[in-house]
């Protein structure tokens, strides 16, 4: 039996980073029985490590529920958490086609945020209805009339219906369960069209093998069918049929409005397309979904294993974790510095971040990390175009005709009070100020900015100008032409390559300085004395010198102790391991990264 | 005689009276101490090592601590005879004792003169007062001046220890105190940078910011410096921190850094014999029940094979002014200096102008000294 049409709500929930989306969810499972207490872990649906230490949600994740609303009908609730950061933007942006209304969290104390903003535009995008739920008014700082006319005034939706809440007190949650019933609509489906199915999502199972995640939008999905990928073009004979409760539930067919999983002996997350139409291989439908734009690594680095030896081992760890992550790539790259290792591509800085914590910590790799790099697109004087995802492949300038760089358009929100050093900052990363306005003590910030500015630490000095309270979001609007040159930083004479930068031009000076400046403080004193240069072409713009060490030596000899003097030579050797030789010059590991960390930015 | 093997001789008194803030060595305060019970351990803790090292010559013998001028002259006597009866004492055998200078140690000094001992080594420290106390000693510079005069009446050979690069210390103000220390006349100085050891109480100071050492140019100044004044003064450098008129080198510590036999009696003493390094247990107590159990105060008696041999006299012979001689390296470990060094390393230092290599001898230069450690982490293989 598959749950009637009008007994369905199928919704998101989308907020700002904390503003409480995952306690919500829990609340909401807990309330209708999902889970007894006792099985409520910290949060239920952020399964992964990363996800429980950090507090953010990477993947979505599906619940079904039943209700049992005040009018004594039992609906089936199908509950989508969907990541908030900006990363994962496409995550969010497919949850939400396969629903038809969303909760929008926003904290009582806080209000309304950059992603609150960014998430919910989305969501009106797809022609959701929209139920706002004001969070955490247990806050003594809460201020829930204030963060409603927010809404109003900023995104324009009326707040009339809007719930109050405590998910962490439990206040509120069964009025949110009752308005996801009265102003979520019900979707809509034909029982007796062919199947026609969107392919939400897949991932990898140890014991399942591929799981696909499913909307179902006309028609029946039963075990045993034999359906039809329609852009792929294959064929695959459905051995289960399930839903999520959280835990997994076999059942026996899904129909129309419903979303739940099959499995069908697919081996390889690559075999399925994100946003492919399922439908029935012998009797298929006549009109595909419009499908998802495919997602485009923006955001490149070299990952080079510490010990060489491990190279392979990168490589399968690499391969284990696309299983799972389609959105990320990786190739082969061989540097001088740091040898073999993989130029991968992410879908942003946090992503970069949690593949590279990911694989130091479930694949136990050490790794050094290169410059991030965004995509270049240039046109060669031969005509040819070509994209460039790594610096050290740069063209000889004068093959050049022109070089783009991708842009963003950035929302930037915050109090007041640090508004001028945020101007600032965009200001000094080459940004263009679209619009300004001020909403109840806060400012709201649209700044067109090179994606390349942003990569750097623009999002840390963010945060520390304003201690934390501005919030950011971006998305991008294409690339554009740029002067822009690669720099390189030579250690003693030798270019580094893992070091090597694609910089604006009007910007090279000063970064060029602040790299060697950097690099002098992250390379030890040598018993020579160490020229640090960056250079465009041949032409040096900032200089540093490392002095040659003057003293080191051990005054007491530790009478007849000569073991104690030993370990002080073993570990001096240890560290000397930890180091990479570059000519006669010894780098420390940490120093290819931390050179980038801008720190105390001019 | 001079056939024999030469043996050095350290023995280990491990009480002070009271704990300095920078010392890490191994040292004990106890309100009593049965000074006969410890002379007795001490001697069966030295007959333990003679009866595995027969027919030797004994090049020299050292009382260190601890405070071993807390010794009763006769207690040092004792031991001093015992190893002339185990062993035949080389005629110039230098017997060597620590001692505070202060005006109740210095009351003892013309005992130990009479019990055998020809050198002094005084722990002067400073002479500067705020800086002694600093330091956490017990003297003042009048006392210790004081003393040192007593010493130099009494032994024929004289050494005091400094402690420099010390806590807001300018250039200026050592070179004062180092051409007032060279003006005494002694012919041996031992010339020690604070270095701050962990788990002590200066270690604790410093981690919390109470302790700020002078910065690294101005250290490795003061370096310079100390070996500019001692080499015009006539007391060259002859290892990193001591210097010496020409024949007045330590030979007890030439033992150490030429990497010769040496062994270490009393508690926490450490000995290289045999290719075997011993180390005896640390606490007192533990050291007196293990003599007492098994004939010997042994914690650890490691063999060392070659390639640890090899280590080991690199890192103590490049510390030397003279270097290290290739024969006697390779007779001592068993390896060649070859074999134990990195040689395009070596070849590298040499163009740096840090080391000097020649077949029978290798030595730093003047300029490398000052880095040994970092030159020696790069040439070890
Ligand atoms: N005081 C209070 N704290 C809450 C409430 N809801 C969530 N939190 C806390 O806010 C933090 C972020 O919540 P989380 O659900 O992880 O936010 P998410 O990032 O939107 O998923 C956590 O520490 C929660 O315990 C609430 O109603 N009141
Ligand atoms: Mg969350």
């Amino acid at each position: 039996m598959t749950a009637s049409l009008s007994q369905i709500r199928n919704f998101s929930i989308i907020a700002h980073i904390d503003h409480g989306k995952s306690t919500l969810a829990d609340r909401l499972i807990q309330q209708t029985g999902g889970l007894t207490a006792r099985e409520m872990s910290e949060q239920v649906l952020d399964n992964m490590d990363i996800e429980k230490e950090r507090g953010i949600t990477i993947k979505s994740q599906t619940v079904r529920l039943d209700y049992t609303a005040s009018d004594g009908k039992v609906y089936v609730l199908n509950l989508m958490d969907t990541p908030g950061h900006v990363d994962f933007a496409y995550e969010v942006s497919r949850s939400l086609a396969a629903c038809e209304g969303a909760l929008l969290v926003v904290d009582a104390a806080q209000g309304v945020e950059a992603q609150t903003l960014a998430n919910v535009y989305q969501s009106i995008e797809h022609d959701h209805i929209i139920v706002p739920v004001i969070n955490k008014v247990d806050l003594p700082a809460a201020e829930p009339e204030r963060v409603k006319a927010q809404i109003e005034d900023v995104i324009g939706i009326s707040t009339d219906d809007a719930v109050m809440t405590s998910a962490k007190t439990g206040l509120g949650i069964g009025d949110v369960l009752e308005a996801i019933v009265k102003f979520i609509p019900p979707p809509k489906g034909d029982f007796d069209a062919p199947l026609k199915a969107m392919l939400v999502d897949s991932w990898y199972d140890p014991y399942l093998g591929v799981v696909i995640l499913v909307r179902v939008i006309d028609g029946k999905l039963v075990k045993g069918q034999e359906i039809m990928m329609m852009a792929a073009g294959t064929k695959h004979l459905v051995d289960r049929v399930g839903v999520f409760r959280p835990k997994i539930e076999v059942i026996d067919a899904l129909g129309p409005g419903e979303i739940g999983f099959i499995t069908a002996q697919i081996k390889e997350v690559a075999q399925t397309n994100v946003g492919d139409t399922i439908t029935d291989a012998k009797k298929p439908t006549a009109h595909a979904l419009p499908g998802f734009k495919e997602v485009q690594p923006v955001v490149f680095c070299g990952l080079f294993p510490v010990d060489a030896a491990e190279f392979e081992k990168l490589r399968d760890s690499l391969g284990r974790l696309r299983l799972n992550d389609a959105s990320f790539s990786f190739e082969t790259e061989s540097s001088a510095a740091l040898g073999f290792g993989f130029r991968c591509g992410f879908l942003g800085l946090l992503h970069l971040e949690i593949i590279q914590e990911r694989l130091t910590r479930e694949y136990d790799l050490d790794l050094i990390t290169t410059a991030p790099s965004v995509v270049y697109k240039m046109l060669l004087r031969d005509g040819r175009e070509i994209e460039l995802h790594n610096p050290s492949d740069m063209p000889d300038p004068s093959t050049i005709e022109l070089i783009e760089e991708p842009w963003i358009e950035a929302t930037i929100f915050t109090p007041d009070e640090y508004l001028g050093s945020i101007l600032k900052l965009c200001q000094d990363r080459r940004g263009i100020q679209k619009n300004l306005t001020y909403v109840g003590g806060r400012a709201q910030i649209t700044y067109e900015l090179p994606l390349n500015e942003v990569v750097f630490d623009f999002y840390d000095r963010l945060k520390s100008i304003s201690r934390g309270y501005a919030s950011f979001d971006y998305h991008q609007i294409g690339h554009r032409e740029g002067d822009l040159v690669k720099m390189s930083i030579m250690v003693n004479a030798e270019p580094v390559d893992a070091l090597s930068m694609i910089v604006h031009r009007g910007a090279a000076e000063a970064r060029g300085r602040h790299m060697c400046e950097r690099m002098k403080d992250l390379i030890p004193r040598h018993l020579f004395k160490i020229p640090i240069q960056a250079a465009i072409g041949g032409k040096v713009i900032a200089r540093e010198t490392i002095a040659a060490m003057r003293k080191d030596v051990t005054a007491k000899c530790y009478g007849g102790d000569i073991s104690r003097k030993k370990k002080l030579l073993d570990k001096q050797k240890e560290g000397k391991k930890r180091m990479r030789q570059y000519g006669s010059v010894d780098i420390p590991q940490e120093a290819f990264i931390a050179a980038l960390r801008m720190g105390d930015d001019k | 005689m001079p056939d024999l093997e030469p043996l050095a001789v350290y023995i280990h008194w491990p009480f002070c009276v009271s704990k300095c803030p920078y010392c890490d060595f191994n040292s004990h305060v106890r309100a009593t101490i049965d000074e006969a019970g410890w002379r007795d351990a001490l001697l069966a803790d030295l007959a333990f090592e003679a009866a595995l090292l027969p027919g030797r010559r004994v090049t020299s013998i050292f009382f260190g601590g601890g405070t071993p001028s807390l010794m009763d002259p006769a207690t040092t006597g004792a031991v001093i005879d015992a190893v002339a009866r185990h062993w035949s004492l080389d005629a110039d055998c230098e017997i060597t004792l620590e001692a505070n200078p202060n005006s109740v140690e210095a009351a003892r000094f013309a005992g130990y003169a009479r019990a055998g001992f020809g050198r002094v080594s005084l722990g002067l420290q400073a002479l500067d007062d705020a800086a002694l106390k600093q330091l956490g000693r017990a003297h003042s510079v009048r006392e210790g001046l004081a003393a040192l005069d007593i010493a130099q009446a009494h032994f024929g050979r004289v050494s005091f220890d400094l402690i420099y690069d010390r806590p807001g210390q300018t250039r200026a103000a050592w070179e004062a105190e180092l051409a007032r220390a060279l003006g005494f006349g002694t012919e041996h100085l031992s010339l020690y940078q604070l270095t701050i050891e962990p788990s002590t109480a200066f270690a604790r100071l410093h981690a919390d910011g109470k302790l700020v050492l002078p910065d690294a140019d101005t250290s490795a100044d003061l370096f310079e410096l100390t070996q500019a004044m001692t080499a015009a003064a006539g007391l060259p450098a002859y290892e990193v921190s001591n210097h010496a008129r020409p024949g007045a080198a330590s030979r007890h510590n030439l033992a150490y850094w030429r990497y010769d036999d040496y062994i270490g009696v009393g508690p926490g003493a450490h000995g290289r014999r045999l290719a075997t390094a011993t180390e005896r247990h640390k606490k007192p107590e533990n050291w007196i029940s293990a003599l007492a159990a098994t004939g010997s105060g042994l914690n650890v008696e490691a063999p060392l094979d070659a390639e640890t041999r090899a280590t080991e006299a690199l890192l103590m012979g490049l510390r030397l002014a003279h270097g290290i001689d290739a024969a006697h390296f390779a007779a001592r470990t068993g390896r060649t200096l070859e074999a134990t060094i990195d040689t395009a390393a070596r070849d590298r230092l040499v163009a740096q102008g840090m080391i000097e290599a020649r077949t029978d001898r290798l030595q730093l230069t003047p300029q490398g000294r000052p880095v040994v450690n970092a030159v020696l982490a790069a040439l070890h293989r």
